[in-house]
């Protein structure tokens, strides 16, 4: 088991999969046809993100660096939550931006809603944790990977 | 989430209380909570006073954007600067749509789409020609001057404002923008502080000729992410003054550099405002790196852009031109380089739906001011229209046509296929 500790932005218990992209997670790119399509899972969409596209992450851990793209990014990290299709946690290896941490805001504010984030966990965090692999989330910030999936 | 560190006036702290109401208190909430993410240790105010918003679109699914703008109206609360708003989705007049895609777009994507520009009007859009992502041009009018603090999202306008004109301004999402606007406060940390708009990446420009704008873009936004470049050789092709030809290299770049990465704001030597008065010492001590781009590096970046259709060579049958919308300069361009070429090709009319996109005030200038070119577009076959070329895309009965463009925002969201300029003008005028 390896154990990482970063800051917490919404804080949380919570064990499950991890769903790891090590580029930029494209927000609006990823989420834009389950959300406009009333999916029931989040499919990624984003044709530029190799490691996750086709792959369901609702209900997951989602790992990345940051995200990138529109400025739609925060209200569509909102509306995933209202809808109950989100990664239950966004789980940022880099100090998080600003259309994430709006979304993540909003959607606490305004939905009241459980996601839970950490962000700053460092780069040898996301170097370590592969998708699939099972981690336990503390709401102190701290992430074990329990379980490496080789 | 209600222990707060950031210093806020005492009116400011009132509107946390919810002495003006409770929507004003979670507008205020979230912009505390937002900016103490980033240690922003006070809200700034913002100077520029008229907002733009990203979010100009009634898809029903988004209830969370209805919801709130639904208890704005209730409440009388309005921005009081007034705001603009990106382009709408939808233009029957001027993009052919068969009766099976305007069911989908009326009835599921866009259904919404009056009642909520009637919502827009109400919380402070300034009139209903203001849907446009490039709402700072000199025909729009929302255009800041160098050091206002702005309260804007859409990518593409935040890194032009930033850059081009010297604004500032945060990636803000969609609502932050609105509340911003209307509290008249945003957080003041990121892009509104000097420190924050050094560069992080040098990057240097060795190709033989001008690098296609949106090619460039997309390799600076996909190496430095969200960090500020500092772009070394671009004057040699672009000058040292940016007039209207310049301003669209610059806007179709940031555009990309934004959509395929999270640029924020660039600087190029010689040339944007700041780069201009501070010169190299804008770039920090220690940078992350330096990025060289030559011929070689911009057509791989090219070449990895995946094909998404199933028939990879279709026939194109939908052309977008103008994803950020074009300016004056571009439209008049298109409509020379189009002419030219299909008359050089011996053919009388474009040989699919070809559109090109500019924002409402624009297109008026066009018509007026150049009423012959305007006309001579549409007997060739070519539309103008002040859509968003990405929300038409949404609409999945869409997604079988093969649809070409020039933007690399608009292929990043769609299945639509880039090409750079010249090889759209052959493929459109063949």
């Amino acid at each position: 088991m390896k154990t990482f500790k970063g800051r917490v932005i919404a804080k949380g218990n919570f064990k499950g999969e991890a769903a790891v992209t090590h580029s930029g997670f494209n927000t609006l790119a990823s989420f834009q046809k389950s959300a406009l399509m009333n999916k029931k899972n989040v499919i990624v969409s984003d044709q530029n993100n190799k490691e996750l596209f086709n792959k369901d992450i609702t209900g997951k851990i989602l790992c990345l660096p940051i995200t990138i793209g529109s400025t739609t990014g925060g209200l569509v990290i909102q509306t995933v939550c209202e809808m109950g299709i989100n990664p239950k946690a966004f789980l940022f290896s880099e100090s998080i931006d600003s259309l994430a941490a709006s979304g993540i805001i909003l959607a606490k504010v305004w939905q009241n809603s459980d996601v839970i984030c950490i962000d700053r966990l460092g780069k040898e965090f996301l170097d370590t944790v592969k998708t699939g692999d099972t981690l336990e989330i503390h709401e102190d910030g701290t992430v074990d990977i329990l379980q490496t999936n080789y | 989430m209600s222990e707060y560190k950031m210093r806020l006036t005492k009116e400011q702290q009132e509107i946390l209380e919810g002495k003006k109401g409770e929507t004003m208190k979670k507008m205020m909430e979230t912009l505390v909570l937002f900016g103490e993410i980033f240690d922003a240790e006070r809200l700034a105010k913002v100077t520029h006073n008229e907002g733009h918003l990203v979010t100009s679109f009634g898809i029903p699914l988004l209830k969370p954007l209805f919801k709130t703008m639904e208890e704005l109206n209730n409440e009388g609360i309005k921005a009081p600067g007034g705001f603009t708003c990106d382009p709408r989705p939808l233009d029957y007049k001027n993009v052919k749509c068969n009766l099976l895609e305007k069911a989908v777009f009326n009835l599921v994507l866009y259904g919404k789409q009056k009642e909520y520009e009637e919502q827009l009007l109400k919380a402070g859009l300034t009139d209903l020609d203001s849907f446009s992502c490039t709402c700072y041009l000199k025909e729009c009018g929302n255009r800041p001057k160098k050091g206002d603090i702005l309260s804007w999202a859409e990518s593409s306008a935040v890194v032009f404002a930033n850059s081009v004109l010297g604004a500032r301004c945060n990636r803000n999402s969609g609502m932050i923008d609105l509340f911003g606007s209307i509290i008249g406060y945003v957080p003041e940390f990121g892009l509104l502080l000097d420190e924050n708009r050094k560069a992080d990446w040098v990057i240097e420009i060795k190709t033989k000729e001008i690098p296609e704008a949106q090619i460039l873009g997309s390799a600076i936004g996909m190496k430095v992410m969200e960090d500020v470049p500092y772009i070394k050789g671009l004057d040699k092709f672009l000058g040292t003054e940016i007039d209207d030809e310049v301003e669209a290299y610059l806007k179709d770049m940031g555009a990309a550099s934004a959509s395929n990465g999270a640029v924020g704001l660039f600087h190029v030597e010689n040339l944007t405002p700041e780069a201009k008065e501070q010169g190299a010492s804008l770039i920090k001590k220690e940078i992350k790196g330096t990025y060289i781009i030559d011929d070689y590096e911009l057509e791989r970046v090219y070449k990895s852009y995946p094909n998404m259709r199933k028939k990879k060579d279709a026939t194109p049958e939908v052309c977008f031109i103008g994803c950020p919308h074009l300016n004056l300069y571009q439209l008049r361009k298109w409509h020379k380089d189009i002419l030219s070429s299909l008359e050089k090709n011996k053919k009388t009319k474009v040989n699919c739906q070809v559109i090109l996109t500019a924002a409402p005030k624009v297109v008026e200038e066009f018509k007026t001011k150049y009423k012959t070119d305007y006309d001579n577009l549409y007997k060739v076959g070519v539309k103008i229209s002040s859509i968003c070329p990405l929300m038409y895309t949404n609409n999945p009965l869409v997604h079988k046509k093969a649809i070409i463009t020039n933007s690399n925002k608009l292929r990043t969201y769609s299945m639509a296929r880039y090409f750079k300029d010249q090889d759209i003008l052959e493929l459109i005028t063949k």
